[in-house]
């Protein structure tokens, strides 16, 4: 009897431990945000005490490496900007076309060649993307409009927009495929066609999925860093000029941690706004699209 | 009567246009596949040769290796395996078979896919912040493996959650009627049966690993390393940031070293991605 209950307590105490390094491992994922938060604030911080958060936010000059620096990140902002439309007009066509594809009109066997290639695609590294923006879209590019620039805003665009067109594609698919049966039935009980439906039940009902892919799609483009760094050139310019050589907000940040920076200058700290402006614009753009879909689930559940 | 017909027959045309649009676009994918594999083959297979894998790299496009980024990769990647397999796994157990349905645990389930959202650089900077420089681990392969971890790590815990959903609850229920306790229950049960799912995810998680490289850029990864790291805190560089390096030289033959070395990374990375695929149509298993 003792025994049995000496062999309960050990269980109960192993038990409790077990519990508590499970529930450590998942509070460590908070503590990763925490980390990510805090060092890009502490840093922001020392670089707001030597250059106004309003120069920062409105000036139309980054040079840090200048002799006479200029801290304006609307350069950069447009940078980004460029290169993430010309990649959302690739993306949001193509993949919505193919998730509408694959969703509604593709027989099985089809699907089973073009998912697995999308998914090679999705896991493609974007150094690869980067050589391929750069060797060949660019001569493409350049061979198609002439006066093109070796880095161009819209080779990098191009491959971005091909990188994160299976995000917009998987993501619409599955907003597609949570249309119920009944209600395209219904349509083509009507007589409508397949794009009838698609059109008039199915993209409505699938919309604020849809929608979310391409929120996140883009927050992705915006993130993304290789790409822009190999293809699109390191030359700060206030324009929407997708020709041009331009320099993105990741792009910016690659650069000056590999240049000699000096720890602790007030170039050095801009890394960090800029990595803390990326930070807030992302951030806030996949917290929108997770409501969306949050949104979505609860209208369906009342 | 005439006018019905002809409204019906364009929209039977309008509807064929739209479908050949759509197929169109998916095999745009397919195109883009095919040109990119046949330009790396065209230009890369003539640097492949057994110097390639066994060479460092060198002022000349026909010297040039890729010894020491692969050697750095594998030590990167076994690192931050060793790291990340572990916590994510725990993590997601946790998330599934202990926590209560309340706000806490809604937290952290938002904060985990919200991480997966934030860009790789931003992680860059956090390695830089903390590894590199509060904890002093220097640009070694340590604080490298230590960033990729934290990157991959809700790719992780996401995958082996939707893996451990899968169990049913009656296999749980025979655990506990046989005396079991929750953790025995766990530990034989619920991630056997899940396992094939989490190793999908793991090695998913792992070419993401692989393939990445703008954390890299600030946590570590030389441009040029003269020899083989030895231990985690030594300087490494990886096939990324070698592929980089070499992509930045304007001559014409390091193009094609260049696609060598993509090419090797590639049939790395499409390897594990087929195991990943194998793993999962092999074991997939359904419960009724």
């Amino acid at each position: 009897m003792i025994l049995i209950n000496k062999d309960k307590m050990k269980e109960t105490k192993s038990e409790l431990v077990v519990h508590s390094l499970l529930l450590a491992a998942a509070v460590l994922s908070v503590f990763i945000t925490l980390g990510i938060i805090l060092s890009l604030l502490l840093n922001t911080f020392s670089f707001f005490q030597e250059v106004s958060i309003f120069e920062f936010l409105t000036g139309k000059e980054w040079t840090p490496l200048f002799a006479n620096p200029q801290y304006g990140v609307l350069p950069l902002i447009t940078g980004t900007l460029t290169v993430t439309l010309v990649a959302a007009f690739i993306a949001i066509p193509l993949g919505l076309a193919s998730a509408i594809f694959l969703s509604e009109y593709s027989p099985p066997s089809l699907r089973k060649i073009l998912k697995p290639v999308l998914e090679i695609l999705a896991g493609v590294p974007s150094i690869v993307y980067g050589y391929f923006a750069l060797n060949l879209i660019t001569p493409l590019l350049q061979k198609l409009i002439p006066g093109t620039e070796i880095y161009n805003a819209a080779s990098a665009g191009i491959a971005m927009g091909i990188m994160i067109m299976p995000l917009v594609s998987s993501l619409s698919e599955d907003a597609l495929s949570s249309v119920p049966l009944g209600m395209k039935h219904g349509g083509y009980a009507l007589g409508a066609t397949k794009l009838e439906v698609v059109k008039s039940i199915s993209l409505p009902y699938a919309f604020s999925g849809i929608v979310s892919s391409f929120v996140l799609a883009i927050s992705r483009a915006i993130g993304e860093t290789m790409i822009v760094t190999v293809a699109a050139g390191a030359r700060p310019t206030l324009t929407l000029n997708p020709l041009g050589s331009v320099q993105t907000l990741t792009a910016f940040i690659a650069q000056a941690s590999q240049g000699d920076n000096a720890h602790g200058t007030t170039s050095y700290y801009a890394l960090y706004a800029v990595g803390m402006l990326l930070f807030l614009i992302t951030f806030s753009m996949n917290f929108y699209a997770h409501r969306i879909i949050q949104r979505k689930k609860e209208e369906l559940v009342a | 009567m005439r006018n019905n017909f002809d409204y019906n027959k364009r929209r039977q045309l309008v509807n064929k246009i739209a479908h050949i649009l759509f197929a169109g676009a998916s095999f745009v994918s397919i195109l883009v596949l095919l040109i990119l594999l046949s330009d790396l083959v065209l230009r890369g297979t003539k640097y492949i040769n057994l110097e390639f894998f066994t060479n460092f790299p060198s002022r000349f496009a026909s010297k040039s290796g890729i010894l020491p980024a692969m050697v750095g990769s594998l030590w990167l990647v076994v690192l931050t395996a060793a790291i990340s397999i572990p916590v994510s796994v725990a993590a997601a157990v946790y998330l599934e078979e202990y926590a209560m349905d309340n706000r806490f645990t809604r937290f952290i389930k938002i904060n985990i896919s919200n991480l997966a959202g934030v860009p790789s650089i931003v992680y860059g900077i956090l390695g830089l912040s903390f590894f590199v420089r509060t904890l002093g681990l220097g640009r070694s392969i340590l604080s490298g493996a230590l960033t990729m971890s934290l990157l991959i790590m809700p790719i992780m815990i996401v995958a082996s959650q939707e893996a451990i959903r899968m169990i049913p609850n009656s296999l749980r229920e025979g655990s506990y009627a046989l005396g079991a306790s929750k953790w025995k229950t766990v530990k034989g049960i619920v991630v056997p049966g899940a396992l094939p799912g989490i190793m999908t995810g793991i090695i998913l998680a792992i070419s993401r690993a692989l393939g990445e490289s703008a954390p890299l850029l600030l946590v570590g990864a030389f441009s040029f390393v003269s020899t083989l790291p030895k231990s985690p805190m030594d300087s490494f560089i990886v096939m990324p940031i070698q592929i980089y390096t070499w992509m930045s030289k304007p001559s014409a033959d390091f193009k094609d070293v260049t696609a060598a070395a993509i090419l090797v990374l590639m049939v790395l990375l499409l390897t594990l991605n087929m195991t990943a695929i194998v793993i999962r149509n092999k074991f997939h298993q359904t419960y009724e």
